[in-house]
This record gives structure tokens, sequence and C-alpha cells, in this order.
């Protein structure tokens, strides 16, 4: 075992990389020797001066395609470039849940090939995500949303996804905690429950990620920021960084909030407006909320990590922000929905909490395509609901880079969709993103 | 943030709804051109820094306004009535 160990320290000291498989044995090795023998899990290379594939922004989005590009389509000349710090954007500021409890088509079978990617995402990374399937309920509150969640569970059910919906007796059965009284604020009618959802630890999607596409042979190279594109022509063929000119014949963008800004330099628009969304974790405290709660009526969702805080969040602030800091008004909107629906949290205190700026698009659904500019792609507009397209999301970008045409589960996740008037309106309100 | 309504006085932004990004263009109502009719009622500017959005003072005089708003640090520039609610945009200097 031991002398296994140093064999994979020298083939890893070979080609200038310190990283070795993860495993149990090797968890038990490193425990022999005080854990001092481990390498850093990724390189810090710098920027060459040209790839194949420039991917701008080192979050999940980025670092998924990356992966997928090098491991699915053999494309591993790839640069991640990150102006901060990976997973320091909204990887690192959701509420960690990963579900597919879609109703429209072209949402339903794309959130589910990203769910299926989850569950088999620690051992194909080699790095444990802490993927947790322990259900997502959501709160039906009236007669009306009780048949909206009927009409919820049927369509997944069609679409394949298993789902169920529980009675008023059963979500008190589940969540003995919250508030089932008539009179409450908000009345608990029954819930629509996917036992197949759950949540990740969203650092380690990043590092898992990181690392994996690292083995790939994919450049990640942080304190890089794109200030502007290259161009021959018409084309996109390359980016200005803080580090220097970087060119490559495909660059794409997958920059979340900051989508808008990139657009904008490279001479279009989108239907996108940026918003700021807040989150919230308390003191950690003894098990308790053994599922992730929602309350589709009034958007607002919680869930324990594993260190025992409570994570929960709601809606937006409301106004184009790119500030990744929140107004307080909306954070005493959150806490007493939080507070009407389980009285418990009453006393607890919040330890933490943090805005993310998200590209709201004008009907809630994503944009993965080329853009009207050659050699430009985009990874945009995820509303609220990117961390759980991760997986999916770089699985569908890389394919749509590496073929040159959409990959069939995000071919109507266009930016031309919006002017054909096919929409994907999960929720049915409009071209007004706070509505979502 | 606090909002001066051009009626009321500054007031809390809680009083106020959220209206987006003021110098979009209406088309005319005979305008039959679907990439104008697409860009009115789906683009938007974004910017990071200064931003020009209508805002409505729904608990007060429920007056639309433009606010003139930097969307990094929330700073409020400038307030003024949108006056002439079909030329929604019209009249405002381009960003």
């Amino acid at each position: 075992m031991v002398c296994s160990l140093q064999l994979g320290l020298e083939a890893g000291q070979r080609d200038g990389r310190t990283m070795t498989k993860y495993s149990g044995f090797k968890v038990f090795a490193q425990a022999l020797r005080n854990n001092r023998g481990w390498g850093r899990a990724w390189r810090d290379p710098d920027p060459q001066p040209a790839y194949d594939v420039i991917i701008i922004g080192g979050g999940g989005h980025g670092l998924a395609t990356a992966y997928y590009l090098a491991k699915e389509h053999g494309i591993k000349r790839v640069a991640v470039l990150e102006k901060g710090w990976l997973g320091g954007g909204n990887l690192g500021r959701n509420t960690t849940i990963v579900r597919s409890n879609y109703m429209e088509n072209g949402n339903t079978q794309f959130y589910e090939h990203s769910l299926k990617l989850w569950e088999n995402l620690s051992q194909d990374l080699n790095y444990n995500v802490m993927f947790s399937q322990r259900g997502y309920l959501g709160l039906l509150h009236s007669y009306g949303q009780l048949d909206a969640g009927r009409q919820r569970v049927h369509a997944m059910k069609l679409n394949g996804i298993e789902a169920s919906f529980l009675t008023r007796e059963q979500v008190q059965e589940k969540a003995p905690y919250l508030d089932m009284s008539m009179n409450a604020r908000y009345p608990i009618l029954g819930g629509v429950l996917q036992q197949r959802a759950g949540t990740a630890r969203h650092d380690a999607v990043a590092w898992g990620f990181a690392r994996a596409a690292d083995r790939q042979g994919v450049d990640i190279i942080q304190q890089c920021e794109v200030l502007g594109f290259i161009w021959k022509g018409l084309k996109i063929v390359g980016v200005e960084t803080t580090r220097g000119d970087i060119r490559a014949p495909k660059v794409t963008s997958a920059v979340a909030g900051n989508s808008g800004v990139l657009a904008e330099k490279a001479g279009f628009q989108l239907p996108i407006e940026s918003h700021l969304l807040q989150a919230f974790v308390t003191e950690p405290i003894k098990p308790l909320v053994n599922c992730v709660i929602a309350s589709f009526g009034m958007l607002y969702y919680i869930s324990q990590s594993d260190k025992g805080g409570l994570v929960l969040g709601g809606s937006l602030d409301g106004y184009n922000s790119y500030a990744q800091r929140g107004n307080l008004p909306k954070v005493e909107h959150i806490l007493s929905i939080g507070k009407a629906l389980m009285p418990c949290l009453s006393r607890l205190r919040i330890l933490r909490h943090w805005g993310g700026i998200m590209d709201m698009t004008m009907d809630g659904s994503p944009i993965i395509c080329k853009t009207p500019v050659d050699g430009f792609y985009m990874s945009a507009g995820w509303c609220y609901g990117g961390f759980k397209a991760t997986p999916g999301a770089g699985w569908c970008l890389a394919h749509t880079i590496a073929k040159d045409e959409p990959h069939p589960l995000s071919a109507g996740y266009t930016i031309d969709r919006f002017r054909r008037g096919a929409t994907i309106n999960e929720s049915g309100t409009g071209p007004v993103p706070g509505h979502h | 943030m606090r909002i001066e309504c051009p009626c009321c006085g500054l007031r809390d932004h809680r009083e106020f709804d959220y209206g987006g990004d003021a110098l979009r263009q209406r088309p005319a109502h005979n305008d039959t051109d679907i990439d104008r009719w697409s860009d009115y009622v789906f683009m938007r500017r974004n910017p990071s820094g200064l931003h020009r959005e209508f805002w409505q003072h729904i608990y007060g005089c429920r007056q639309w306004i433009v606010v003139s708003r930097d969307t990094v640090s929330h700073q409020i520039l400038s307030v003024c009535l949108a006056s002439g609610a079909h030329g929604a945009g019209q009249g405002l200097e381009r960003a």
C-alpha cells in the first residue's frame, strides 16, 4: 500500500503534477503519515498564448464545460479563466438545492439529465461532492395550488420522473415542526415530493470539477479577468485579459450575473436583467430538517447542512443589481416567511447572509447556445437555478462547442427563442424577471 | 435604498414597484416589424454601473418616475417624472 502510494507520487511528479487518485486506501495511508503527503488538487499554470477553447468564468458551469469538453469530446487544450477564485461567484453563493421537478417540455428532460449526472458525479469526478438525495418537498397553500401541485406530479410522471403528491397529513408526518394550523399565515394543504432531489456541497463541486478537468489537461487560470475580445473581422478569436492576450477559435462565456457585461463587449444585448438574490445560514443545531422544504406559493426554501446550519433563501431583491450584497427589507421578508412556516426558527440566530447576482431571463429559462457573434458561445440566464444544472449545462455546452450544433436536450435554450415566440416559461408570468 | 420622489420627497424603496430599463423604445402601434417588437418586449440594457430605470410610487402618488441609479453602489444620481407615458424612453438621453 505504502509502495503504491509512493509510485503514485512518483508518477505525479513525472508529469509535473502532484495529484493522485483519491480512495479509502489513500485516506488510510495518509492518516499513517499525519496527512503530510497530499499534493495540491490542481495546477496553477500561467496562461499559454493559444488554446482550442477559452472558457470565461471558473464557476460550476465553466469548470463542468471544460471537464466534459476534455472527457467526452477529447478537446483538452482548454483554458478556464476566472477573475477571482474558483467558486467565488454563484457556485459558492447558492443554497445547494438539486432537483428536476419541472413541467415544461425543454426543461423537464434537461434537468432530469442533469440530476442523473449528479447521481454519479462523485464517482465520475473521483471527488466527494456530498450529493445527498434527501428529497425536495414543495408546500401547497391554497386549493388552486393543490390543483397545480397535482398537475406538476402528473407532468413529471409523464416524463418518467418519479414524484408523489402528499396530503396535509402526510406533510405533517414528514415535517412535524411546520405550522399546520388552518389559521396559519400560510396554511399547508398538501405537498409535492421529489425524493431523488436533494443537496450537494457546493464548494466540493467547484473543487471536484476543477481537479477532474485539470487531470484531463485543462488549464485553470485564476486571477485572470477578461477585459475585451480579440476580433478578426466579425469573428471573435481570443480575449484580452489582465494576464495578457489569449487566442482561441472558440470562446465561451459562463459568467452568470455578468453575462450582460460580456455580451455588451461582444456587441449584442441579451433578454436578461441581473438581479440580486440573498441567502442565509443560521447557527448550527441538531438534525431537524431532513429534506429540502420549499413553499411554491411564497418562493421560500430551507434545508439543513451537514454541519447543522439551516440554509434558507427567498425571492429577488427586486431591481437590477451587481452589488453582491442585499437590502434589509428583503431579509425581514424572507425570515418572516420562515418563521410563519416554522415557528421554531424564531429564536435561531443568523450566522451569515450574502448575495449573488442572478442573470434573470425574460421567461425564467436559461440560454445555452452559439451567440450572434461567430466564435462566441454562451451559457447564461440561469436565474435562480444554475446550481442544480451544473453538470447538465456543462454537458450540453461542451457538446454545443465541440459539434457546433445544439445538444438535443438544450436545443430550446437559444437566444432567438424570444423573437420566435418559443419561450419556455415555467411560471407563465411574462417578461418580468422579478415574477419568475 | 431611498428614492427622492418628485411629488412625495425622500421615501423608502419599499413604497415603489420596479419597472426596469427606461430606455426601451416602444414601436408605433402600426409597426409590424417583428424585430423591433421583440427588442422592446424582451431585450434589456443591463449595465454594471449607471442604469436608467422606471419605478412607480405605488404606495404614494402612484406616479411613474425615471431613476438614474448605479447598479453597483446603488447611488441615485437623478430622479424625474416619466412624463408622456406612451413615449416610454422617448426624450431621455441615450446611455
